[in-house]
């Protein structure tokens, strides 16, 4: 910079190198400048707020009033529903996610090999992903309806006696899972694009080695795809906690069509009551924003904790976003 | 040598094996995963009795079902409101993150890589976490109950969008840019029509998953109109018409189809599109 501006009296390119820095800069800055207020009024605000209402009672009626960590020991000690809540959606980020994940990277797996019909099958596998999730949970609730629903009659027909689906406590998850696998299409894609980048070559070279499919998949496959397994994983973890759409739909409607703002969701029996869901309850329908503020405190802890832990373990990934890599 | 020619024909076999079986499995889950779209088709042309009955085929087949679904419910004003939220959300988008991520990828300076980690946690924050300040502001703005908390922040810039044009932006080679500058071409010039020409698949895969995630979303429309039927978009419409028609499967399927349809044909028009932002969004290893 120094050398630059030391110069800028003497010759005239000089001056002109320097104008057409500033003008640079002000158009870096006018470019920039709608996306730095989105950051600070729609990200950095609410981030600083939620610290600070979380450790309030506020209704939005009357001025938030400090009531110090009253909060956060209402959320470990007072709140019994909490727990199902932080209970159903581990259970959404050990059991619904890696579901996901498996059976999109198997799906990606297996189109890659194919030899015909990748276009057709990749259209199929990914058409469900574009069903709204609301539309596509409606749907699910008719075709699994234990009673009418076409899925157990099929199910009858062959002599098997069809679960209660999503309107038992103990099969309601279960019956989210599939619904959140048949729409998983997009993961299917980025998987298949990944798998298909792979060099032919190495497998080539892996066969000459004598390597078996399961090796070849650990030593070849997942370290030439593992900057878009983990970014795939990181965001469908993420969507795992924030697991709210379907699970409102099923809570909502599934007990014979209540009314939508009747009641406590989680239908049945607070089985389908997930974290964000119970966030919503606290804020949006008791309007305890403070305590919800508190909720949202943590799950922001988490969802930083889950995506550093994922994305520090792999370093290079930052480079590969960088835009350094192949 | 011997064992290896009598071998080979054998393996060969085997692989062809391996490959119908693989393709086996692809069509009989790929058959599965169709199975339930046209289940709600078929009931949406069925009578309310054939409805409740399972049947596969419906007889008669019953048209008038959408006609009714649009007499039931304000369909069509759903379908409105939601097309102004998510057509003016994908223009404010467009204008606001395709600038950021120019400026983030194709312009050097030492912020480059800091914002990048800002658009990453950004995107890696729950929307609920942020969900009650920001509420609060918009009620105080009395702002609440109406479209604009839903259109309004997609105008400042939209995490996902930026990173998925970022990521495209940093392919396209600096070539064609670098010939238009010294032809005299402006900076904001070479972004638009140069850059912006060659971005277009991007652009438009940008586009179409802004739109989509608009059309789909639930929990901020929910949110914000939930409480004012007039601005209600199709998917709270939606929740709503399964309860007040409770045991008509066949309209609640109807009103279904009518809520994905649209987004299946824009589908078929912009499949390119569509799977190149797909790619995109997976990050090129």
């Amino acid at each position: 910079m120094a050398p630059y501006r030391a110069r800028a009296g003497a010759g005239s390119r000089a001056t002109a190198r320097g104008a057409a820095s500033r003008r640079r800069r002000r158009l870096l800055a006018l470019l920039l400048a709608p996306w730095t207020i989105g950051v600070v009024v729609f990200f950095g605000y609410p981030l600083v707020s939620i610290i600070y209402l979380s450790f309030t009672h506020y209704d939005l009626l009357s001025a938030p009033r400090w009531i110090g960590a009253a909060n956060y020991a209402y959320m470990f000690r007072g709140d019994q529903q909490l727990g199902q809540a932080v209970r159903n959606t581990l259970w959404v980020l050990c059991i619904l996610v890696p579901c996901q994940v498996l059976f999109s990277f198997g799906i990606g797996l297996l189109l890659s090999r194919a030899r015909r019909g990748v276009g057709l099958l990749r259209t199929v596998f990914y058409l469900p992903s574009l069903t709204p999730l609301v539309a596509a949970a409606m749907g699910f609730l008719y075709v699994f309806n234990p009673g009418t629903g076409p899925l157990n009659r099929i199910l009858g027909a062959v002599g098997v006696d069809g679960p209660p689906w999503y309107t038992s406590p103990g099969w309601a998850k279960p019956s989210l899972t599939v619904l959140a696998v048949w729409g998983s299409g997009n993961l299917i894609v980025i998987f298949l694009a990944a798998l298909l980048q792979v060099p032919r070559d190495l497998y080539e070279a892996a066969d000459l080695d004598g390597a078996g499919p399961l090796a070849r998949l650990r030593h070849v496959t997942l370290p030439v795809i593992s900057p878009v397994v983990l970014f795939a994983i990181v965001t469908t973890v993420i969507d795992g906690l924030q697991y709210f759409d379907q699970a409102y739909v099923v809570s909502s409607l599934g007990n014979g069509g209540a009314k939508l703002d009747d009641g406590v969701l989680g239908y049945p029996e607070g089985s389908t009551l997930f974290y964000p869901l119970w966030l919503y309850q606290q804020g949006f329908r008791y309007f305890n924003m403070g305590y919800a503020s508190a909720l949202a405190v943590v799950m922001l802890l988490v969802a930083l904790g889950i995506s550093s832990a994922i994305l520090l373990r792999s370093r290079s990934f930052v480079h590969q976003t960088g835009g350094t890599g192949r | 040598m011997t064992a290896v020619t009598v071998t080979a024909p054998r393996r060969r076999s085997r692989r062809l094996l391996a490959v119908v079986a693989e393709h086996a499995v692809l069509i009989a889950l790929g058959a599965m995963f169709l199975v339930p779209l046209v289940f709600v088709v078929a009931t949406a042309l069925m009578s309310d009795q054939q409805a409740l009955t399972g049947a596969l085929i419906p007889h008669p087949v019953r048209w008038r079902n959408f006609a009714d679904v649009f007499a039931q419910a304000p369909i069509l004003r759903y379908l409105l409101n939601t097309v102004l939220y998510a057509g003016l959300a994908t223009v404010g988008m467009l204008l606001s993150s395709y600038p950021a991520a120019y400026a983030m990828a194709r312009i050097r300076w030492r912020g480059s890589v800091p914002a990048l980690i800002v658009v990453l946690a950004m995107m890696m924050v729950p929307q609920q976490v942020l969900a009650v300040p920001l509420y609060v502001m918009w009620a105080k703005l009395h702002l609440v109950a109406t479209l604009v908390p839903l259109v309004a922040p997609f105008f400042f810039g939209n995490a996902f969008s930026v990173f998925l044009l970022r990521q495209f932006l940093l392919t396209i080679p600096d070539d064609y840019a670098d010939a238009a500058r010294v032809d005299g071409c402006g900076e904001f010039r070479v972004m638009v029509s140069i850059v912006g020409r060659m971005a277009k698949p991007a652009i438009a895969a940008a586009c179409l998953f802004n739109f989509l995630s608009c059309w789909n979303s639930l929990f901020n429309p929910l949110l914000y109109v939930g409480g004012n039927p007039t601005w209600w978009t199709i998917s709270i419409g939606l929740t709503q018409f399964k309860s007040l028609h409770a045991v008509n499967w066949n309209l609640t399927m109807a009103a279904t189809v009518v809520f994905t349809l649209p987004i299946i044909v824009l589908f078929f028009f912009a499949q390119r599109a569509f799977v190149e932002g797909a790619n995109l969004t997976g990050i090129k290893g």
